[in-house]
């Protein structure tokens, strides 16, 4: 076991990737003598060479494109879209082609590309850097959208997608790259794709999170313990497809849900998660599952992101509208 | 700035082996093609012809869906298909059918495609292709991914890609040449130059005299070829080929052609954009008319010769939509075993509900 940050762990489960298998490729803007631009790909280069870990021109379209043509050629393609507001320049690759390429052959062709990405707000980056985008992802068939939340599902998660043989979106929050360390072992391990895990166990609100929002969670747990609310908080990891008999178990004991997302109220994929809720357990409730989101605007100026994102403050208060209802 | 431009114009000339009138006009290029090779060309050019012609007929009786006409792009199509290795990698555009089909392409196959029939996108083993791309420009950054796989892998084998004249204003078409360049992928790039966009004429695509010269953009090898002219098609494209197996790059080719029907059949009305005066001089130059020539001129070919294929290519067609009609219908169930390896939890319910209301 070694102490790792989540981009190390991430670097750790790529370096595993390319050791295993010697059709993985990594590449991207930057990836390759340079190490990315977060360092997620530092020392790849050296230890496997040009032919494994490249960078490219800068066309996050054309990006797309070389990674359906190499796994049409019987590669398994690991691309980096530097930011994930960048992704608007390849949606076409990513939703229009890859996502499609089983079916629209007739399953006889199938593309194990893992779409690495950051994303997130919180750490003052410019324009169209930390948009949350995974919404866009969610609602296209064909996808896998992974958002790990920790070093530990960092890594077991990001083998587990470059194994996938269908294409995966893993989109790591930037705010979580370097906040803190924790136990990662060493050897390898995955972490199966659609399933959430239960990060603490609760009795009064089930508290439905990913990425960086689960830590805010976790801390708004701790205060409302305080107040003899208890919550349970669940961490999606895949949020598409979403892990629904986690939620729904849990929902089932609690008989109260809050559904927390960073990205804007009318984005996001909080709605799914509340409509399967109201489907599929709406006798087991207590009060109406509502939602923790940012406004509707675009992503906030640098200097407003403090006041625009959704925090703990704002879960604890919606956990108590829920639990007075 | 202007001596720019025309530097840059005059590099790129059009490239001809056979006239309109089907006389050898550039002897030292003419390809190494046996007399078998050269009667079995004219035979894919009149089939492909017929089957443009049944095609537009079975779509006008409703037994055809989306279908876009070929006619006149024959030389484009087969000669540079005619140039390939059965290892070769075909993305097509939409109107690229008959590539797929002389690559290995059952023909109802390729009618399942028109209808909307997912077995007709099946690839059989062994035919490197995928079915024709709809969005214009995605099969060319896809072609430098191809070429490149193919590069890493140290094969004999390129990707060849295809698209129109409208399509080389797209920013994937730029990006696919441009990556392709840059890793010095086995690609060849092909675009069909037939005039016309659905109703927009080429000279409101780009003020670029030509599209072959987009290729230095990328700082690849760019061609003009007399896609009328299926022995200079070949001849460009074998050379492309060559070039890029031998590691010295991808290629460029624009080829002059045209289209004598519509864009689609899906209510596209050629009148309102195009003269007859333009369509008459194009069919001047109509490629099998000046092939037939050819061979005739070296007694390689005769009118009982190209009946034969006429009656062959109609009754295949009528063999093939009849097998078309026999393929099982489409359910839901099919569709979601198409979408991922391992069905997710999502799909997995819906396939329950799907598969109960199929038992009934």
């Amino acid at each position: 076991m070694a102490q790792m940050t989540m981009i190390q762990a991430i670097t750790d489960a790529m370096r595993t990737e390319l050791k295993n298998d010697e059709n993985v490729l990594v590449f991207g803007e930057d990836v390759g003598q340079n190490g990315g631009v977060f360092r997620a790909t530092e020392g790849l280069q050296d230890e496997f060479g040009e032919e494994r870990v490249f960078d490219t021109p800068l066309a996050e379209s054309g990006i797309g494109g070389i990674s359906i043509g190499l796994s049409l050629t019987g590669f398994r393609p690991v691309p980096e879209i530097q930011f994930f507001g960048f992704v608007y320049e390849t949606m076409d690759a990513i939703s229009g082609q890859m996502a499609r390429y089983r079916y629209r052959s007739g399953n006889t062709r199938s593309m194990p590309i893992t779409v690495r990405s950051p994303f997130g707000g919180g750490v003052h980056t410019p324009e169209l850097h930390a948009d949350s985008l995974e919404g866009l992802m969610a609602q296209q068939p064909g996808l896998k959208v992974v958002i790990p939340s920790n070093p530990y599902d960092a890594k077991g998660l990001l083998i587990q997608s470059i194994r996938d043989n269908d294409p995966v979106i893993f989109l790591e929050h930037m705010k979580l790259y370097r906040s803190f360390r924790e136990e990662v072992p060493e050897e390898e391990y995955t972490i199966e794709l659609g399933k959430a895990e239960i990060k603490r166990e609760g009795t009064d609100v089930t508290l439905v999170a990913y990425g960086a929002m689960v830590h805010s969670c976790l801390k708004a747990a701790e205060e409302l313990e305080k107040d003899g609310v208890s919550a349970e908080v669940i961490d999606l990891r895949t949020v598409s497809p979403v892990d629904y008999e986690t939620i729904l178990a849990s929902v089932e004991k609690t008989n109260r849900a809050v559904v927390v997302q960073e990205a804007q109220k009318q984005a996001g994929i909080a709605s799914n998660v509340v409509s399967e809720i109201q489907e599929k357990a709406i006798l087991h409730l207590e009060a109406p599952v509502l939602r923790v989101s940012a406004p509707d605007t675009v992503y906030a100026f640098t200097q407003a992101e403090e006041v625009w994102l959704p925090n703990h403050n704002d879960i604890v208060e919606k956990v108590n509208k829920v639990v007075n209802f | 700035m202007k001596r720019v431009l025309e530097n840059i114009e005059n590099q790129f000339e059009m490239f001809q082996i056979l006239n309109e009138k089907g006389e050898v006009v550039n002897e030292d290029a003419m390809p190494d093609l046996s007399d078998e090779d050269l009667k079995e060309i004219m035979r894919r050019m009149v089939y492909t012809r017929i089957l443009d012609q049944r095609s537009i007929a079975l779509n006008r009786q409703g037994r055809l869906g989306f279908y876009a006409p070929t006619a006149g792009q024959e030389a484009s199509q087969l000669g540079s298909q005619f140039a390939l290795d059965k290892a070769d990698f075909i993305l097509p555009g939409y109107r690229d059918v008959p590539q797929l089909i002389w690559q290995g392409l059952p023909l109802y196959q390729a009618f399942l495609f028109s209808r909307g029939h997912f077995k007709g996108n099946q690839m059989p083993e062994g035919v490197n292709a995928v079915s024709p791309q709809i969005i214009i420009g995605a099969q060319i950054t896809q072609a430098a991914g191809v070429g490149l796989g193919f590069k890493k892998r140290k094969e004999d084998a390129i990707a060849i890609t295809y698209t129109g004249d409208g399509g080389a204003s797209q920013g994937d078409f730029y990006e696919g040449i441009n990556f392709a360049g840059a890793f010095g992928a086995q690609a060849v790039f092909v675009v069909q130059n037939n005039q016309f966009a659905i109703s927009v004429p080429v000279d409101k695509q780009s003020a670029a005299q030509t599209i072959a010269q987009k290729a230095v953009a990328a700082g690849i090898e760019g061609i003009q070829v007399d896609g009328m002219d299926v022995l200079a098609v070949y001849a460009a494209t074998k050379e492309a080929r060559q070039r890029a197996v031998d590691g010295d790059g991808p290629t460029l080719i624009e080829t002059m052609t045209y289209r004598y029907g519509p864009h689609t059949m899906a209510g596209d009305d050629p009148t309102r954009y195009r003269t007859e005066d333009m369509d008459s001089d194009w069919e001047e130059k109509d490629p099998i008319v000046r092939f037939r020539k050819f061979l005739e001129s070296k007694d390689l070919w005769s009118e009982e010769e190209e009946n034969k294929v006429i009656e062959q290519a109609k009754e295949e067609v009528k063999a093939a939509i009849k097998e078309a009609d026999n393929t099982p219908k489409q359910k839901v169930t099919d569709l979601m075993e198409n979408m991922y390896e391992e069905m997710p939890s999502n799909l997995q319910e819906q396939y329950e509900e799907y598969k109960e209301k199929e038992s009934k």
